[in-house]
Order: C-alpha cells, then sequence, then structure tokens
C-alpha cells in the first residue's frame, strides 16, 4: 500500500484535479448558487475609489492581459467595465500587450453594447488600442498623450473624437484602473506614472495571484487598492452587485469571479490534502530509512 | 566605429533620460528619446518577426529534432500575418468607402483572422495556462516536503495562504468572533496580516536592493564601462 502511494501514477493526481475543478463548475452551473463572499479592505478601496467619482469624470482603463489569463482577470475587467458604466463615467481603454486590445473589444461587446445601449463610442467611451513600447509608451503619455495616440482603435483620428477634446496627458484623468497579467503591467504603471505625478495620478487595479505579492510593497501610497486575482474580483464582484444590481437574468455574467471560487475552493482544499499526503509519505519513508 | 557609435546613442540617450527626470525644463528632451525608444520597439516586432523565420526555417532545413513543430510554428505565423495583413474578409470602413475594405478593420469579426484568433489561439493559450493547475498538483504531491524547519515555516505559510484565500478559509475559523481578542487568529486575517507585513517586508528589501543593483549597472552601461549588451563584436 505505502509502495503504491509513494510511486503514484501522476495521471491519478491530474485527475483529481479534474475533477475538484468540474465537479464544483457542474454543480454551481445547475445551482446558481454561490459562496457568500466578505470584501476586506483592498477590493472595498478599489471600489470606495470608483464611487468618489462624479459622474462624467474621466477613468482611464488599461487592460494589460491576454487570453493566456483571461480566466483569471476576465472577471475584474467585466466588473470594472460595468461598475463605470453604472457610475456613467468617461471610458477611456488603452491596453500595453498586444491582445490586449481584443480585452477590451471583449468587455465592450460583453458589458456596455447589450447593457448601456446609451453609451455613445467617442462621447462617452473609447478604445485607444494598443501601442508597442511598454513602459516607453507611459513615460510619454504621462505628458504628452497624442505623441502616441493619433487615431483611436478603429483608426478615426483622435482630433474628431469628442471625448478626446481637451486631452493633453493622462494626468487628467481622474482615476486609473489597471488589470495587469505581468509585463508591463501595474508595476510599471506605478513606476512610471504614479511615482513621478503622484498627486496628478491616481491608480487601483487588479493583477494575477503570481503578481500580487510583488505589488503590496506599493500600498497604500501609490496604490490604494488592489484586486489579488480571483479572490480579490469575488469581494470586489459583491460589492458592485450589491451597489448596482444587474438586470434580471444577466446577473450570471457579472458574478464570473464568485462562481469560479468554488472551483478555486477544491482545488486548494486537494493541494493541501496531496501536500499533507506527500510529507506522510516522506516521513514514513524517513522513519524506516533511520531503521535500516 | 561599430561599437562605438551604439556606445554612444546609449550614453546620450541614458544621460538624457537622467536630466530629463530631475529638470522641468528639460523634460521634452525625455519625452523626445521615449518617443524614438517606442519606435525602436516596434520596429523591433519586425526584427522579431525575422529572427522566428530565421532559426525555424534552420531548423526545418537541417531536419534537427523536432522540425516539425517549427513547420507549424512558420506556417501559423505566415497564416496570421498574411490574413491580418491583407485583411481578407474585413468590411470595409463607412468613412471610407474608396478603399474597400483596406480601411476596415483587421480584426473585423467577419475576417478569418478573427475566427483563427477567436476559435483557435485563444482557447490555445487558456488552455496552455490551465494546464498550470495539472503539474502544481503533481509538483505539491512530490516536491513539497518539510524536510527542515524553513521548509515547515513555508508550508504552514502556504496552508493559511491557500485556504485564507478561499472560502474554505472563513469556514474554518468562523467560530473565532470577527471583533473579539482573538480576531487575527481568523485565517483570513492570518492571510491578510501575512501578506501585508511578511511579503511587504519581504519583497520592499529584495526591491531596494534590485534598485540600488540595477542605478549601479546603469552607470556602468551609460559610461561604457559594461559594454556586454552589444556583444562580443566577434561576429
Amino acid at each position: 500500500m505505502f509502495e503504491y502511494f509513494r510511486n503514484l501514477d501522476r495521471r491519478w493526481i491530474f485527475l483529481l484535479m479534474l475533477l475538484s475543478v468540474a465537479v464544483p463548475i457542474y454543480v454551481i452551473g445547475k445551482t446558481k448558487e454561490t459562496f457568500p463572499e466578505t470584501a476586506l479592505p483592498l477590493a472595498t478601496n478599489v471600489f470606495n475609489e470608483i464611487e468618489a467619482l462624479q459622474p462624467g469624470e474621466k477613468v482611464l482603463l488599461a487592460f494589460d492581459y491576454d487570453p493566456g489569463s483571461e480566466g483569471e482577470l476576465g472577471p475584474m475587467a467585466t466588473a470594472f467595465t460595468y461598475h463605470c458604466s453604472s457610475r456613467g463615467l468617461k471610458l477611456y481603454f488603452m491596453a500595453l500587450w498586444p491582445l490586449g486590445r481584443q480585452m477590451i473589444d471583449d468587455n465592450i461587446a460583453k458589458v456596455i453594447e447589450p447593457d448601456f445601449p446609451d453609451m455613445v463610442y467617442g462621447e462617452d467611451y473609447v478604445n485607444l488600442g494598443f501601442k508597442a513600447g511598454n513602459e516607453g509608451v507611459i513615460k510619454v503619455i504621462v505628458t504628452d498623450i497624442k505623441q502616441f495616440y493619433t487615431t483611436d482603435a478603429r483608426g478615426t483620428n483622435i482630433e474628431q473624437i469628442p471625448m478626446m477634446e481637451g486631452i493633453k496627458s493622462i494626468q487628467q484623468m481622474d482615476l486609473m484602473l489597471n488589470v495587469s497579467a505581468g509585463y508591463p503591467g501595474t508595476k510599471e504603471w506605478v513606476q512610471y506614472a504614479v511615482t513621478p505625478y503622484p498627486k496628478e495620478i491616481k491608480l487601483v487595479g487588479g493583477c494575477t495571484g503570481v503578481q500580487a505579492p510583488l505589488l503590496y510593497p506599493y500600498i497604500p501610497q501609490q496604490l490604494p487598492g488592489l484586486l489579488a486575482a480571483i479572490k480579490g474580483a469575488s469581494e470586489y464582484e459583491s460589492l458592485v452587485i450589491k451597489a448596482y444590481p444587474p438586470a434580471e437574468g444577466k446577473e450570471a455574467k457579472y458574478m464570473e469571479a464568485q462562481r469560479r471560487m468554488g472551483p478555486q475552493l477544491v482545488a486548494h482544499v486537494l493541494m493541501v490534502l496531496l501536500i499533507v499526503a506527500g510529507n506522510i509519505i516522506f516521513f514514513i519513508e524517513r522513519k524506516r530509512g533511520a531503521r535500516a | 566605429m561599430k561599437r562605438t557609435i551604439p556606445l554612444l546613442l546609449a550614453s546620450i540617450a541614458g544621460f538624457i533620460m537622467i536630466v530629463a527626470y530631475f529638470s522641468p525644463h528639460t523634460e521634452s528632451w525625455g519625452e523626445e528619446v521615449a518617443v524614438w525608444f517606442n519606435i525602436l520597439a516596434a520596429v523591433a516586432f519586425i526584427l522579431g518577426g525575422g529572427n522566428l523565420l530565421k532559426i525555424h526555417l534552420r531548423k526545418v532545413s537541417d531536419r534537427n529534432s523536432g522540425w516539425m513543430y517549427s513547420v507549424i510554428t512558420v506556417v501559423s505565423f505566415l497564416v496570421m500575418l498574411f490574413l491580418g495583413l491583407w485583411k481578407f474578409g474585413v468590411n470595409p470602413n463607412p468613412q471610407f468607402p474608396d478603399y474597400g475594405h483596406w480601411a476596415g478593420e483587421y480584426n473585423d469579426s467577419t475576417s478569418p483572422f478573427y475566427w483563427l484568433y477567436e476559435y483557435t489561439f485563444k482557447p490555445l493559450q487558456a488552455t496552455i495556462f490551465a494546464m498550470l493547475a495539472f503539474y502544481v498538483a503533481s509538483a505539491a504531491f512530490r516536491a513539497f516536503r518539510a524536510k527542515n524547519f524553513e521548509a515547515l515555516l513555508l508550508l504552514a505559510t502556504a496552508f493559511v495562504v491557500l485556504l485564507g484565500r478561499t472560502a474554505a478559509g472563513v469556514f474554518l475559523t468562523d467560530f473565532i468572533p470577527a471583533d473579539g481578542p482573538f480576531a487575527a487568529l481568523r485565517l483570513e486575517e492570518m492571510t491578510q496580516y501575512l501578506m501585508n507585513i511578511f511579503n511587504t517586508a519581504g519583497n520592499r528589501a529584495i526591491m531596494i536592493g534590485i534598485a540600488l543593483g540595477t542605478a549601479s549597472v546603469s552607470l556602468k552601461i551609460l559610461l561604457g564601462v559594461d559594454r556586454s549588451y552589444i556583444g562580443s563584436g566577434d561576429d
């Protein structure tokens, strides 16, 4: 028995992981039930920063992620878009990742077009698209956005877009929201936008789980709020849905993070059990070795 | 000349960026350098594409191990490039009707470029990322051992954070009153404490170290002491 577990075929572990994710997805899909969520201070801060803005104020949304991290970051990007649209803010979308532009298009198609049909492109929201250059882009647009953005993502001249009128740099934004999957991302926005202009630029964001520990040193001065991975997104989502309940039948797409907490819970418990099991085997082995 | 000019360019650009940061009068110089940097970054995409073709075509021609994967890479690259640049199936832009599909959006939902992105690239990339969960689970079983005190500390921290980041954390320690004297022992509170105090302190120390190292290396590069970034000069 001991030998069997010691040399356990890793395909059994793969199967357990598959079941630990698939079963909760199925159950949550069937029952529509999610775990109750309590928002912790960092998610509450993100929510409060957006709530503090008045309708018509300007928000820059930088979606720096791609399909690889969409599972983790997509729900928070959707929640940001929904929250800002519900507040009647002016949304300026941009991306430092090549595929970020598609992530922006997805969110516009998912949130703004079906649920906020009164919002007009160019007047209430604009997609500035992707620009190559990583932190180099940030360094320029903090002082002169038109050096880089001569057109929006659709090829329309920036001078012909009503909501770009009078915008010289991103210092004129009332808040910046960043969804970050790595480099370039929140760290670069902190270093090249917030740090040189701490009074003018205010940043909150969301990031992947592996990135979160690296961003904690910037909290709270340079980064007042942070959604750390799907858990942070779930907390934030619960606050947004409570304040702005979606129309009937549209709740599911605004509860993606909360729905994903089920598979996350079972997968994390499985990980803990696997570590415990691995250590029991290790100690038995060591004891036998010592005896021999 | 081949080495001196790049050295000079790097040095001048670097010093301009430093001066621009400290003086508002020279701020526009820094912007100019940053714009040049971004033009170079865009050109790097072409260089990257060329390099990808060079490496993989050589692998195919030499019939190195795994050359079939190189064929797939090259074909995928060329197909996406071709469909994206030629804008096949893109609807014309109503603003510029005279230019036909050329003025349309390259990723229009009617184009094969969009289909390939939406139904091939996107699911494949998400799948590769999702597969990490399986390998991490396997590694957790085989490698995460409490071999010594430090490893034990790491294990305990991992358990607290793993459970604290889920609803299990709340359920398991829900019996501890949230406003009582032992509230700090609730798993979600312990997770916060670990992240805010220990993690922040450790990361700040590392960041300060990295920043000092970066400043020192940057200065060596700007002064031309460290020339390793322009290669050996042999080729």
